[in-house]
């Protein structure tokens, strides 16, 4: 699967990579993480608050963060 | 019960003379900060629920339905219940537009989200009392229906960035919370935000109870009264580099009062804090031609000028 960290560069979005990561890692499914940051691939998916996650093109949430452990129940 | 609590471990534990400069300066700190603690927790808790009826999509779907004038006031109010945080302001803004909500409702928006927020609200009732939280959130909207009204009126779309205009905006459907997903999405909300603020709460409670105790007694009456006409634009050019620190602005700001410093000074300084920023600044020249940057920036602050003007006249 496709991961996409949405997010301009503010310090939430930064730790939502992180915790991506290691939410991938514990789970040890397979997974690309990509981290997105220019405006018009964020606006593309409608996302008007960052820091988002994107699974396989479709936004799982948008506006917070979560933990490593939340995430790993979405994936 | 928080006097008497704050009153024992001061004169009683510790063993300060009542009325000393010390004696009043730790009492103060410790009955505010208890105070202001458990205000801030209950009330960011309470606000977090409502917030999270309110994700930016939904805002945006209310006001594209709006035109000018009940679109303004629609969008002062929801900047009060949407969540906001500058780093967002760029897609927040994108969006808003590309979805038809018209360029002066975008800024009664942007004027209303960070201004009227639940921190400087708490800070504000615990500090001074309801009645100025209440004439804070009344003339915050005005300021932010008026300058969005303005905005309008000037027609300035073409001082917009052009890529945005151009800007494909997909939908985001809007996720459906159940009570405990408001719940826990409030628990994180509030941990949060505690987290970051309460330094600035502790130090801003710390110097106002150092000024409490210690500044003699209208110290700031010449300079920062009502007499002084210069005082308010003063106090709106500091509050511009002091952004969102109203945690800690308010409380050195309320010992001032008590020093003479005049209310509608106070309140147009709140204002600047929150609402006028530099790091928002740089964030919406991304979306913002100059001429238009500035022209936000000059109504907004002459508007804060003007409420300072009038409260220092009236209260």
């Amino acid at each position: 699967m496709k991961l996409e960290v949405l997010g301009t560069g503010c310090a939430k979005c930064k730790a939502l990579l992180e915790n991506v990561k290691k939410a991938v890692e514990t789970s040890g499914k397979e997974a690309e993480i990509v981290k997105v940051e220019d405006i018009p691939s964020i606006m593309k998916y409608g996302v008007m608050s960052t820091p988002a996650l994107v699974k396989d093109g479709k936004v799982l949430f948008s506006g917070k963060l979560t933990t490593p452990e939340e995430i790993a129940g979405m994936l | 019960m928080l006097k008497q609590f704050a009153d024992y471990v001061t004169f009683s534990l510790i063993g300060l003379k009542p009325g000393s400069h010390g004696g009043e300066a730790l009492d103060f700190f410790i009955y505010d900060t208890i105070k202001i603690f458990l205000l801030l927790t209950t009330i960011i808790f309470v606000v977090a629920i409502i917030r999270s009826s309110f994700p930016p999509e939904r805002t945006k779907r209310i006001l594209s339905h709006n035109r000018e004038y009940v679109g303004n006031v629609m969008a002062a109010l929801l900047g009060i219940v949407t969540p906001f945080c500058s780093c967002s302001a760029v897609p927040l803004f994108i969006g808003f537009v590309e979805s038809g909500v018209p360029l002066g409702v975008t800024f009664s928006f942007l004027v209303s989200s960070p201004m009227v927020n639940e921190v400087a609200l708490i800070m504000l009732w615990g500090m001074f009392g309801w009645k100025i939280a209440l004439i804070y959130i009344g003339t915050g909207l005005l300021v932010a229906i008026v300058s969005g009204i303005v905005i309008g009126r000037l027609k300035m779309e073409k001082y917009v960035q052009d890529y945005v205009w151009e800007m494909q905006v997909g939908q985001q459907e809007i996720e459906e919370l159940t009570f405990r997903d408001k719940l826990v999405y409030a628990r994180g909300y509030t941990r949060d935000l505690l987290k970051k603020i309460w330094p600035y709460v502790v130090i801003g409670v710390g110097l106002g109870a150092f000024i409490h105790g210690y500044v003699p007694q209208d110290f700031l009456a010449k300079w920062a009264g009502r007499d002084n006409p210069f005082a308010v634009p003063i106090a709106v050019a500091l509050g511009v580099p002091l952004y969102s620190n109203a945690a800690g602005v308010i409380p050195i700001v309320s010992a001032l009062t008590q020093k003479g410093m005049a209310i509608g000074t106070v309140l147009a300084f709140m204002m600047a804090v929150t609402a006028l920023s530099l790091p928002e600044a740089i964030i919406l020249s991304n979306v913002l031609k100059r001429r238009l940057l500035l022209t936000f920036f000059g109504i907004v602050a002459t508007a804060i000028v003007f409420v300072g003007y009038l409260f220092n006249i009236i209260l």
